[in-house]
């Protein structure tokens, strides 16, 4: 338990100054939701193609080290599995290859097993480039201020993106605190370790409990400490930082646009 | 000079939940005046009244009966809410819950944001005060990454860039280590001095209220004392009494005096006390 | 009972970017009965160290003897918990029962006590800290912050330990409350015969309470022994970010100039008696 608390690592932003580290958050944010807008347009192996080059040479300008890329992919193995493994023996028709047991597999059926596996991948790995090039503060101010033109129609912007910043502040805060007081239970002979599920979840009661009663009184002092501050919602504030769109986001804004005429083109090819 | 700080007939009667027995005076019709520019120490045990006190500063409560100026501006009258609140910044207890920003710089930014300033200036101020709690060099740590010293220097120079005439800090150093109090208390005194900023310092240890200009002792919701550092701490009796420390050597010095000899009690210092003896040789 | 630390080393995060040494070659030895003082500023290794002292750590390197028991090979340190009782700081975190009764049961029955053994060291618990049998059935979130404590406390002891360690039980009480838990501590030291060690900041309650200092810097031990001798080291205390009692401070002043003091003054009324001799001497003389 003590292991696996250590292990949790917030976000995945791996630090940087490259091209890519260095856009503006809102442009990666909707350049990422159109790359994975394309991915569903694609229809042929061969549109593929062009959003491999596109993400190897993402890839390549964020210097990421590929195994962080793949690390990524680990937590969707079993989705990933199950995706392929439904469509190779659930799609009828095409050419009969093999059966196991009473389930038979067809040439259509690795086929789109195939294609939604690949689709499932670019997804994730574009994605990931995502959360690995961008601090989560950044994607934070990136949300709220696209976010911002929806207040009108009463979605709190201001109020989630304040909501995250003090998530992704106090998460180390409370880590810590867990591991304290399960020190503190553990040396009054507690045991987080042993026996079977439900022993093990009620022993967890003396490590909720304070938890939960420090995060309320944690919420309790900073809200006090805010109000101190003149804080009053989103109402009338300014940022330190402002965003601002350069000329760098334009030659993003660019390949990305020219990625998807390829694949809107790509949709006529023959093959 | 100025009062920054005058509480007329300040009471506050604390209630919990409608339920009339446990209505609990906590401070009994209190009248101070605090000079602008002056660094003033507020001591007493716990229970005493001294934290509600600080919260009527900076309108985070509203007196009961009574009246509590700020810069003239009653805090009882909400529109003035905004402009009382930059002028009396608050620093409380615990490092952690004080902070908001995943980012120092951003952090200090939040007073001034909320305030609606231009970012041009905000950037200005957010130098100014990191710079004046000798903290600029870590203006892009995350706070998790501080100690609790340097977390309540982050802490101070958030209420700073609010350009505050008057800083109140309530048990500041409680949760610290010496070199964190140490660190604390110099930025304090460093504010005071070349920044002419009135510092209000509520504390339990009596080596940083003896650095004051003013100490003020409370108790039960009243004063018990209130005068220079050397006119409160001859009272050691009184002192012992509520529960409050002395410095070892004013200490000392009561209890030879106790024993006949011909001292003067406001001894607060190691080297008065030296200068004291030597005097015999 | 008796501890001794032998060489111990403890790296956290081992072979990651985020590796830092907390202790490096630790040896000492407490004794039975004794009452330690560890002293040394925040990131010295002393939190570290004493989460060693009864298996939450393990040594990277080295051993650590508990009564003659090397508790670093041992599996299961649920007898080694009984005998070590820690005090965490600010251990009033730590209450999660609707009773106060309840929580300091939660240690003893975790020992797999009988009702009758439970009730009886959950009473003796609270009689220590000072607490009054009568609000046994109270939640332990209506008391004060300094009452809350006690019941932190009394939480450990009801454990009945034979070495009972205290990081910084005073941390944020006021100069009354922390007299208060100051004097019981040295009451369950001499009426239990506990060895007790003790983590402070305040070198003047250290200098009243403790025989033995030690004094953690970087990981390592800077310097060990009795009070008397470990303050008479002002030059090296103070470079490390530590000091001594300001009467000490104030003896070794008065010792520059002249004037013929003991040099191992520590306490308030030690230096009232000499400088009492000392003032009656001259006006003898």
């Amino acid at each position: 338990m003590l292991i696996m608390l250590k292990n949790i690592t917030i976000g995945q932003y791996i630090p940087g100054n490259t091209f890519i580290h260095r856009l503006d958050p809102r442009v990666k944010i909707i350049l990422s939701i159109i790359f994975i807008i394309s991915l569903f347009i694609i229809t042929k192996f061969s549109g593929y193609i062009f959003i491999l080059l596109f993400l190897l040479l993402s890839v390549f300008v964020s210097k990421i080290p590929l195994s962080y890329i793949f690390k990524g992919l680990k937590p969707i193995l079993v989705i990933l599995i199950l995706t392929v493994g439904l469509n190779v023996f659930f799609t009828p028709g095409g050419t009969y290859l093999a059966s196991i047991g009473p389930l038979k597999i067809t040439s259509n059926g690795v086929r789109l097993a195939l294609f939604m596996g690949l689709r499932l991948i670019f997804l994730i790995v574009g994605t990931s480039l995502l959360t690995l090039t961008t601090s989560p503060i950044a994607l934070t101010d990136g949300i709220e201020n696209l976010l911002t033109p929806f207040k009108s129609i009463g979605l709190p912007a201001h109020e989630l993106a304040m909501m995250m910043t003090i998530a992704l502040r106090f998460i180390p805060t409370l880590l810590e605190e867990t591991d304290k007081i399960m020190k503190a239970q553990m040396a009054r002979g507690a045991d987080f370790e042993s026996g079977n599920l439900v022993k093990r979840a009620k022993n967890l009661i003396p490590l909720l409990v304070p938890l939960f009663i420090s995060a309320f009184r944690r919420a309790d002092e900073l809200a006090v400490a805010m109000e101190a501050r003149c804080y009053r919602g989103g109402f009338n504030r300014t940022k330190l930082k402002q965003l601002k769109v350069s000329n760098r986001d334009y030659i993003a804004i660019l390949f990305t646009a020219i990625l998807v005429g390829i694949i809107i083109w790509n949709r006529f090819w023959p093959w | 000079m100025g009062k920054i700080i005058m509480t007329k007939d300040l009471t506050f009667v604390y209630e919990a939940e409608s339920n009339d027995s446990s209505k609990k005076i906590v401070l009994n019709s209190l009248n101070i005046d605090i000079d602008e520019g002056k660094f003033v120490a507020i001591i007493g045990h716990n229970g005493s009244g001294k934290s509600t006190l600080a919260k009527h500063f900076n309108a985070l409560l509203v007196p009961t009966e009574g009246d509590v100026y700020i810069n003239g501006m009653n805090t009882k009258d909400t529109s003035h809410l905004w402009d009382i609140r930059q002028t009396a910044g608050m620093v409380f207890q615990n490092p952690d819950n004080q902070l908001v920003a995943t980012i120092v710089e951003e952090d200090v930014a939040f007073g001034p944001e909320n305030l609606g300033i231009d970012p041009k200036e905000i950037r200005e101020r957010v130098d100014f005060a990191l710079n004046a709690v000798d903290m600029y060099k870590y203006r892009e740590f995350a706070p998790h990454m501080l100690s609790g010293g340097q977390k309540q220097r982050i802490a101070i120079a958030g209420v700073i860039a609010m350009r505050p005439q008057c800083i109140i800090l309530d048990e500041p150093t409680a949760m610290l280590d010496p070199k964190g109090r140490k660190e604390v208390i110099k930025t304090v005194q460093k504010l005071n001095k070349e920044n002419g900023i009135t510092i209000i310092l509520i504390t339990h240890f009596m080596e940083e209220a003896v650095l004051a200009d003013r100490v003020i002792v409370m108790d039960n919701g009243k004063i018990a004392l209130d005068g220079t550092p050397k006119d409160v701490f001859k009272e050691v009796k009184i002192l012992k009494d509520l529960g409050l420390d002395v410095p070892q050597v004013t200490e000392l010095a009561y209890k030879l005096k106790q024993e006949g000899i011909d001292i003067p009690t406001e001894i607060l210092t190691v080297d008065e006390m030296v200068r004291f003896i030597c005097q015999y040789k | 009972m008796s501890i001794q630390v032998e060489n111990i080393s403890f790296v956290y995060n081992e072979g990651t970017p985020f590796e830092s040494v907390a202790l490096k070659d630790v040896s000492f030895t407490i004794d039975d009965n004794e009452f330690v003082g560890i002293i040394g500023h925040t990131g010295s290794g002393k939190s570290t160290l004493i989460q060693h002292l009864n298996g939450l750590l393990k040594p990277t390197s080295g051993r650590i003897i508990v009564n003659g028991i090397d508790i670093t090979t041992k599996k299961d340190l649920k007898d080694i918990r009984k005998e070590v009782g820690i005090v965490f700081q600010y251990p009033e975190h730590q209450l999660f029962e609707e009773t106060i009764y309840k929580d300091i049961a939660f240690g003893p029955s975790n020992l797999g006590l009988s009702d009758d053994e439970i009730e009886k060291r959950v009473y003796d618990a609270m009689r220590i800290v000072g607490l009054d049998i009568k609000i046994k059935d109270m939640s332990p979130f209506e008391l004060s912050g300094g009452e809350r404590r006690r019941v932190a406390i009394a939480g450990v002891l009801s454990m009945m330990p034979k070495i009972l360690i205290l990081d910084e039980p005073t941390a944020g009480l006021d100069p009354k409350g922390r007299d208060e838990i100051l004097h019981q501590i040295k009451q369950i030291h001499q009426m239990y015969n506990m060895t007790t060690i003790l983590v402070s900041h305040s070198m003047e309650d250290i200098a009243k309470l403790v025989n033995k200092i030690i004094v953690m810097h970087e990981g390592k031990v800077s310097l060990i022994g009795a009070p008397k001798e470990v303050f008479k080291h002002v030059e090296e205390l103070e470079k490390i970010g530590l000091g001594v009692p300001q009467i000490t401070y104030l003896v070794r002043e008065l010792r520059k100039n002249g004037i013929d003091l003991p040099d191992d003054v520590l306490t308030v009324d030690e230096a009232k008696k000499y400088i009492l001799e000392y003032l009656r001497g001259v006006d003898n003389a």
